[in-house]
């Protein structure tokens, strides 16, 4: 316990981040979050499928806006969250150290390469399109061209091994090409993830462009994975007996699945993840005078 | 007086039908395992055209392992010689153009103009086209070096038997993988003197295997422990199907599916020009096509001339035998579509659509479908919601730009749209708000090897086509 003399530190009280607000659970409910050696964190939100569902709702809210921003906006956006992380880096080292039980300098070069994936992911924002299209030469007087477009609603859950570079390297992809998201964060370390919504919250992104959850993965991916307004499903942070029965949910509706694979998420990401919640979309147009 | 249009029939002779077919397996055509067979009957006429292998799963079984041990060899080869084998094929195609049109009229009842005009010119440069890709694959984007899947599984409709043989077959081949390919239930024919081709262009036994049967051995093939690759073209009931099948499994999937593609006509289109897309969207191969634009969407001020000039038009097309060079419209492709056609029009006047067509006489025997379009259509209408699959048009209306995209988009398909305007900033502003794979803006149901096509939402996943279409069949 903290010594009588001496200045009481404040706790945080971790929440939701829905429709770029702050609520708790609708459920009223939390879970005790404890460090790599059960020293008690914080009570998060446990979150429900209620929850899940209002999340999906303002994901798809904020599509319309977040798809039909420019390249460039994005881009700055995304660019803008690793500036307000990189302010903001002593606490997410501490809170990634905690979390994780790690070294304050392992923690430290967790975060220090999410800063950079921020970063990294900024940039392709308008250059995905460039190498995702293609001028078609057609065999006729037509203007052919197909572009990427982002599918819509993605459900990303979370890797559980890595709470913020993890969380991070899937959140980005997904939202830089116009997605929003509706993430699942890692069950047993969801406070990075409920920190990361309020250096979102003050990065220009609109509200329910990203949405994150805390609560019991299983719980909160079913409704997900069945939600008939939920267009792909990233289950990065599902073990492969729920990834399948996630997968089968998924069929219902068609969604693009992202099955696990084994993460290495120090490694150089690739373009992977990134093309994989687009669409191609084919214009055609025909020459003539 | 009036002025007749003679018969001008396409020859049959230049095809010549054997009485009974096997499986093709392993580079031989052999029986299935069970000795099971079925009739395939031409649907303008009902006669029986041949006889062919009901694959069991222990012939897919069979088939799957012939693959497999043809992949070392196949996926080994330099990608130039793989080309070799493909530009073959596709020249064969070419030589043989003239039967494999008149042999895909008959078994699938589609006007001989559109076999011959449409579909054999796309089948033969299809293979041209992934020809060229298999000694370029690491130029293609997908990093260096990119490896084939292993065996595919491809499941085809009767739709364009062929040219989705060409669509499934052509780039697995390019990419150094074997398939697999189970070709529709009523429409095998084609299939099978495709393998006449590979015969012909020296082909490797095992490379390619085709396996006529009905979804049950549709079902053993996806389903097959062995396969790294599905790819699906048909309903998206059973792209559903499929989906759950190979969820936990490592297989990568591919799946085209249906769709209810709005056509949009904005009130400062070129009305003629607009009047032949709408016809060409929605009654080329009799409207069974997955990206037919079965709903019209006409902007309420230009809705009555429109329309005037599309039944004008629509008084024109000419039903009836598939072989002879001045029909327009062929035969539905089997009873039970005509049943599912016939069952969603019927709906559509029980639900209070105003159904109109123009008097043409249909054929006594053989499955037939009138044109026909439905005025006074709501979007709560079946018709306005299902896939018909048919020669039957959906007339909805709007006022705004706004409304039009709102009312494309209302539907859990996104195959392909049409836009028609002379406005070029409107069509760029409307084509970025469709939810749609593929827009053809002033035309309709255009079709290139070059071009990637495939939908968005329940109209399935991956494209095929152009250098997308590498991506379904590559380690990547």
């Amino acid at each position: 316990m903290s010594e009588l003399t001496g200045r009481l530190a404040v706790f945080k009280t971790y929440k939701l981040y829905v429709g770029g607000k702050f609520p708790r659970s609708e459920s009223g409910r939390v879970y005790e979050v404890t460090d790599s050696k059960g020293t008690w964190l914080a009570n998060a939100p446990l979150a429900s499928r209620k929850d899940a569902r209002d999340a999906v709702v303002a994901a798809r809210k904020a599509f319309g806006g977040w798809s039909g921003a420019t390249a460039y906006n994005r881009g700055q956006i995304l660019y803008r969250v690793a500036e307000m992380l990189e302010g903001r880096r002593d606490q997410f080292v501490a809170e990634v150290a905690a979390a994780e039980g790690l070294s304050k300098a392992k923690a430290a070069a967790q975060v220090d390469a999410a800063i950079d994936r921020w970063v990294w992911y900024a940039g392709w924002s308008d250059k995905v399109a460039q190498i995702a299209g293609a001028a078609n030469p057609v065999a006729g007087p037509y203007f052919n061209l197909s572009s990427p477009e982002p599918t819509g609603v993605v459900a990303v859950l979370a890797p559980q091994d890595s709470s913020f570079l993890g969380l991070v390297s899937v959140i980005a992809p997904a939202i830089v090409t116009g997605n929003t998201a509706v993430v699942v964060a890692a069950e047993d370390a969801p406070l990075p993830a409920l920190s990361l919504a309020e250096v979102l919250a003050t990065s220009d992104l609109p509200g329910g462009v990203v949405n994150l959850l805390s609560g019991r993965t299983a719980e909160l991916a079913a409704p997900l994975a069945a939600h008939q307004d939920v267009n792909a499903i990233d289950l990065a942070g599902a073990d492969a007996d729920l990834a399948k029965d996630l997968e089968i949910a998924a069929a219902d509706n068609l969604k693009r699945v992202l099955r696990p694979t084994p993460p290495n998420w120090s490694a150089d990401p690739g373009t992977g993840r990134l093309l994989t919640f687009l669409e191609t979309k084919t214009v055609w147009h025909p020459k003539g005078t | 007086m009036t002025f007749d249009y003679a018969p001008a029939p396409e020859s049959r002779a230049v095809v010549d039908i054997a009485p009974s077919y096997g499986l093709f397996l392993d580079g031989e055509f052999v029986p299935a395992s069970d000795g099971k067979v079925f009739k395939t009957v031409s649907p303008s006429t009902e006669e029986v055209l041949s006889e062919v292998a009901q694959a069991s799963a222990e012939d897919v079984d069979r088939a799957v392992k012939a693959a497999r041990k043809a992949f070392e060899k196949w996926s080994a080869l330099p990608g130039a010689e793989r080309a070799k084998y493909l530009f073959r094929i596709a020249r064969i195609i070419q030589e043989r153009s003239r039967e494999l049109a008149v042999l895909e009229s008959l078994d699938n009842g589609k006007p001989i103009r559109e076999s011959r005009d449409a579909d054999l010119p796309l089948v033969a440069a299809h293979f041209f086209y992934y020809a060229g890709w298999a000694d370029k694959l690491d130029h293609a984007g997908y990093g260096a070096n990119p490896r084939p899947l292993g065996v595919a599984g491809q499941v085809i409709p009767w739709n364009f038997p062929l040219l989705m043989l060409a669509w499934k077959i052509a780039p697995a081949l390019a990419t150094g993988n074997t398939v697999v390919l189970k070709p529709a239930e009523t429409t095998p024919l084609s299939a099978l003197f495709f393998a006449d081709i590979c015969r012909q262009a020296g082909l490797p036994k095992g490379v390619v295997n085709i396996l006529t049967g009905d979804g049950s051995t549709g079902a053993a093939l996806v389903g097959h422990p062995d396969i790294d690759k599905v790819a699906f073209t048909g309903s998206t009931e059973v792209g559903k199907a499929i989906a759950r099948t190979v969820a936990g499994t490592d297989k990568k999937v591919t799946l085209e599916l249906g769709g209810k593609a709005a056509n949009i006509v904005f009130d400062d289109a070129p009305l003629d020009q607009a009047v032949e897309g709408i016809v060409n969207g929605i009654f080329f191969n009799q409207g069974q096509v997955c990206c037919a634009g079965s709903r019209l969407l006409v902007q309420e001020s230009v809705a009555e001339e429109l329309l005037d000039a599309l039944k004008r038009r629509m008084r024109t097309l000419r039903v009836g035998d598939p072989l002879d060079k001045n029909t327009d419209i062929g035969a539905i492709n089997s009873a039970e579509q005509l049943a599912r056609i016939t069952a969603l029009a019927e709906a559509g006047e029980a639900e209070g659509a105003e159904r109109w067509s123009p008097s043409c006489e249909l054929p006594d025997s053989g499955y037939w479908f009138a044109p026909t379009l439905f005025t006074g259509v709501t979007q709560a209408h079946r018709i306005a919601r299902e896939e018909i699959f048919g020669p039957v048009l959906s007339v909805l209306t709007f006022r705004t730009p706004a409304e039009a995209v709102e009312k494309a988009n209302n539907t859990p398909y996104g195959l392909s749209a049409g836009i028609w305007t002379e406005k070029g900033s409107r069509m760029l502003w409307t084509a970025d708000r469709l939810r749609a794979g593929v827009i053809w803006s002033n035309t309709f149901n255009k079709f290139d090897p070059a071009s990637p096509f495939g939908g968005y939402k329940e109209s399935g996943y991956g494209r095929e086509g152009g250098r997308h279409g590498l991506e379904a069949y590559l380690n990547v």
